[in-house]
Formats: structure tokens, sequence, C-alpha cells
């Protein structure tokens, strides 16, 4: 649905570029989070994505259609929430939307509906008559995304949509942001880790205008440790049972930590090619232990964020 | 088209709300009304000290021109006033777009720069129309007391929308270059004013510059329309005028694009 391909921008006469050579897909239907830290670049990728400036090299494509060959095309097609929602204050919020819809060239005939649907699904029915400049923060982000949905866009560009807002609000957002998978495809951007995993069945991370990393949230926590982890709780002789997990082909690694009643707590690693949950599954059991609880442990987020943009700096 | 009316909507809508629009009417009305009136006295006065002199010398005198002493000043004050009211218009046009950041909204909508222009234009130039419209109670008062000529009234009104037309396609200019209004104000009453004072500036030149200088003199070609002519030729600068403005503002936005501005 969106291919990027090299996207290069310069900035005035700056030599530095603002991104390099970034290159990601997003497919049909899927919700991929666009991580980095503030000044990665993310906000520049998005813009040119959405038609707002053209690259300095490279391309972008949406839904086949060039951003600098068919930029109308593309711009029907898109739904564009900017960093700072484009609001105007003195329009109340049906009027806006209704505004948003004509520009956005929503046929006539769907535009009443389509601004009826949105506002129910962004919960703005109760302040539709009321000035825009008079809505809370956390209602002013709700009609930016009312504003980026009116016009049915297959794709859904949202640039740091929980920015500002209260913990209630972000959680609201995110489900409605998650509501949308498959049936539009969204790039999400955010400096904030826990929303990617929460909502993103894919992730690119950028720094300094690269792009560092692409991968499901879980890859990525393998594969930068270039290990599998799996959390074992059984109940038997711990030595014993340590010493069958141990047996277990492919398993580099296991630890014990901790008991309580008879009950102990191991944290094995395997190599990230083989799946070793079966085997050790079925070791424990066949070696007559009883087997609690088992499964995979996934490093969070925030560590290989860390981790990648200080490697990067380096 | 869609995109135009969506914009010309919003733009009326944005000025109805607002308290700008009606200060600056009010403003400009209650000036044009005071200077109407003064116009009026003076005629008056004129007049006594004109028919005590034919009294007093005797003789058949012409008589005084109400068209000339009243309606023409009348419409030379307008133009005037309308060089400090349409830049205040104007100035919130593309600047205030810029600092809401509601101008990514339109450069990442399906509409042309064309339409937002001409949206931006029209909205602001049916506002000016509108007030200037008003003032045609002066007119009538001056017909229900006096015999004006209604010829060079109607020209005049046309000259003085002509005008105003090229006031706001300039002050739209102004705004695209910068999203500080005050700036945005600076520029279009400057480069008005520049306009304004070019027959004055072209006396003190010769040869072609001269004649480039007397042509753009933004107030030379009203002359005629207080006069009661209208000449394709005037007609035809102020329109060229507007368009030109409005393509330089084109210009502007599009060049955000190889500028690689943020």
């Amino acid at each position: 649905m969106i291919e990027v391909e090299g996207l290069t921008k310069y900035y005035g006469r700056s030599p530095v570029p603002a991104i390099e050579d970034v290159t990601f897909r997003v497919e049909k239907g899927e919700i991929l989070g666009f991580l980095g830290p503030n000044g990665a670049g993310k906000t520049t990728t998005m813009r040119i994505i959405t038609g707002y400036f053209p690259p300095s090299k490279g391309t972008a494509r949406v839904a086949g259609y060039d951003v600098m060959e068919d930029p109308m095309e593309v711009k029907r097609r898109v739904g564009y929430l900017p960093e700072h929602p484009p609001l105007y204050n003195d329009m109340t919020v049906e009027g806006f939307l209704d505004f948003v819809a004509d520009i956005r060239g929503l046929e006539r005939s769907r535009k009443k509906l389509r601004v009826g649907k949105v506002a129910e699904r962004c919960g703005l029915d109760d302040v539709m008559d009321v000035r825009i400049g008079k809505l809370s923060k956390g209602y002013r982000q709700r009609v930016g995304i009312a504003q980026a949905l009116v016009h049915d866009p297959e794709v859904l560009i949202l640039d740091e949509p929980t920015i500002g807002l209260d913990p209630k609000q972000v959680v609201e957002v995110r489900n409605l942001i998650k509501g949308l998978a498959g049936e539009r495809t969204v790039i999400l951007s955010t400096h904030i880790l826990p929303e990617v995993s929460m909502t993103c069945g894919r992730v690119v991370i950028i720094n300094k205008g690269r792009v560092v990393a692409e991968d499901t949230p879980e890859n990525l926590t393998a594969r930068l440790r270039g290990v599998r982890t799996i959390f074992v709780e059984a109940r038997g002789p711990a030595d014993a049972i340590e010493k069958v997990l141990r047996e277990v082909p492919d398993v580099k690694d296991v630890r014990n930590e901790g008991s309580e009643d008879g009950t102990h707590r191991f944290v094995v690693e395997s190599t990230l090619e083989k799946d070793v949950r079966a085997q050790l599954a079925s070791s424990i059991v066949s070696g007559g232990f009883q087997l609690l609880e088992l499964r995979p442990v996934g490093m969070s987020l925030e560590d290989i964020f860390l981790q990648l943009t200080t490697e990067e700096g380096a | 088209m869609r995109g135009f009316f969506a914009v010309f909507k919003k733009e009326l809508h944005s000025y109805l709300t607002s308290p700008i629009a009606y200060v600056l009417a009010a403003v400009f009305l209650v000036l044009m009304g005071f200077l109407f009136r003064n116009l009026v006295m003076q005629f008056n006065a004129f007049c006594l000290t004109y028919f005590s002199q034919a009294a007093r010398f005797g003789g058949q005198l012409p008589e005084l021109n109400l068209n000339r002493i009243v309606v023409e000043s009348f419409f030379g004050l307008l133009g005037f006033i309308s060089l400090f009211m349409i830049p205040m218009l104007t100035m919130r046009l593309y600047a205030e777009e810029k600092k809401l950041g509601t101008f990514e909204l339109l450069t990442t909508s399906p509409i042309s720069n064309l339409q937002t222009i001409l949206g931006k234009f029209s909205a602001c130039f049916v506002l000016y129309a509108g007030t200037v419209g008003l003032t045609l109670v002066m007119m009538g008062l001056l017909d229900a007391y006096g015999e004006p000529d209604w010829g060079p009234i109607v020209s005049s009104y046309l000259g003085v929308l002509l005008l105003g037309a090229s006031f706001v396609a300039i002050g739209i200019l102004a705004s695209s270059l910068t999203e500080n209004q005050i700036v945005a104000v600076a520029i279009s009453f400057g480069a008005l004013l520049l306009f304004w004072l070019m027959g004055w500036a072209s006396q003190f030149a010769s040869g072609g510059l001269r004649k480039v200088m007397e042509y753009l003199s933004i107030i030379d070609h009203m002359e005629d329309f207080y006069k009661g002519v209208i000449d394709t030729k005037d007609v035809l600068f102020y329109l060229s005028f507007t368009f030109f403005s409005l393509f330089l503002t084109a210009v502007v936005l599009e060049s955000r694009k190889w500028r690689g501005v943020r």
C-alpha cells in the first residue's frame, strides 16, 4: 500500500540531510509504528508521503501512485494528522469536519453520513456545535483524528497522535487506532515505546534520519539479543529439572531464578532459529516433573530502543 | 471548483464570526460618513459664496457641479481609506494558516493552490464590496437633496471595486510571504503606498521609465472612472494587476517545494 524508497531530504542549504535513504513498505491493513527520538526525521518522512513537500531524492508511492507525479491521487487517499492538529479555532466541530470533507473531495452524498459516523467513532457527538477554540486538549486531538478519517481514506498517517493527552485519553486514542487495523493502512509515529508494542504490528525505528531496524515488536526483541528467552515454572527437584532442561538440543543456557514450596522458576535461552518450547515441555513431563508454566519472554521495547539509538550514536 | 467554494465559505464565515470585519467595516463607514458630511458642507459653503458673488456682480454664472465637488472627492477618499483598510483584512489570510499549522491541512488536501487563492480572494473581495456597497446610502441622500449625475457614480463604484480587487490581491501576496500578520500588513501597506505615489514619482523621471511609472500609478487609472468614463484600458490595468499579484502568490506557495523549507 505504501512504498517508500531511498527517501532523502535536505532542508534549505543545510548539508546534513534530515532523513537519508529511508526505505520501507507498509502492506494493506497493517499498522506500522514509526519509532524514533525527537528530531529523528519521523515528521519529515510523513510530510513527504502526504505530499506536503517533495523529497530531495527517492520516491514514495501510495496505492501505486507516486507522490510527486500524482499528488492529487495520493492526497485523496490519505488522511493525515500532523503533529499539531490543524484546527480553525473559530469554527464549530461540525463546520470544520464539513469543510475538511469538502476540501478532501468526499462525495457530497456521503458527507452527512461520514461526518456523523466519524463524530460518533471519535466521541465528538456532544461537542459538534462547540467552537474548536473552546475545546480541551483531548477533544482537540480527537477532532484532529476525526478530520483525518472523515473522507474515508485508505491510508492514515498519524504524527504523534497521543502526545499531550492524559492517560485515559491515551488509552482511548490507542483503542481507536487499533480498531482501524485491517480496514485501513496506518502509519503512526511516536517516541513513546509502549504505544508501539500496544498498537502496531510492525515497527520501523528511525534515528538521526536513518532507518536502524524494522520488524515486528516481538522479533525485534529477539533479534537484538540473538537469543530466544523462555520462562519455565515447574515442580520437582531443582537440580534434576535443570539437568533435563540443559539436555534439550539448542538450549544455550538455563538460569535458576528461585524457588518457593518446591516450585522452581527457570529462564531458558535458546538459539533464535529454533523454537524449543515443545521440546522443553515434553522433556519436563517425561522426566516425571510437573510443568506449571512455560512462556516466551520478550525484552521490553524500551531496552531495544535505548540500545539501538545509543549504538547508532556511538 | 468544490474546493474553491469550501475555502470561500470558510473564509467568509471566519470574517463574519470574528469582530475584525465588523470593526473595520464600522470604522470605514464612520470615516466615510464623516468625510461625506464635510464634503456636502463644503459644497454648501461654496454655493453660498458663489451665489452671493453672482448676486453682487450680476450676470449669469454656470451652475456648480455637485459631481465634481462632492462625488469625485468622495470616491477619491474612499480609495484612500481602502488603502488602510484592506491590508488589515487580508493580513490573516495566509499568515494565520501558517501560524496555526492549518496550512499543512490545505497543502495535503487534494485541492490546488489556485483554488485556495481564489477562494480567499473572493471572500475578502465580497466583504470589501459589501462594505463599499453600504456607502450607497450616502449617494441616496445626495440624490434626495440634490441632482447628482448617476453615470459617474456608477462608473466610480466600478472603479473603486476594481481598485479594491487589486489591493486585496496585493494583500494576499504579502500574507503568503510570512507567518506574521504584522509583517503582512507592513508589506502590503508599503507596497500599496508605493503604487499610490507612483504617479507623483513619475514626474521626476524621463523617457521609458517615466512611461512605465505613469502606467503603474494605481490611482491615475481612476480618473476616468470618476468622470463617468469606463475605459477598457483602465479596466484591463486593474484586472491584470489583480491577476498578476494572485499569480505571484501561487508562485510563492509553490516555491515552498523547491526551496526546501520546513
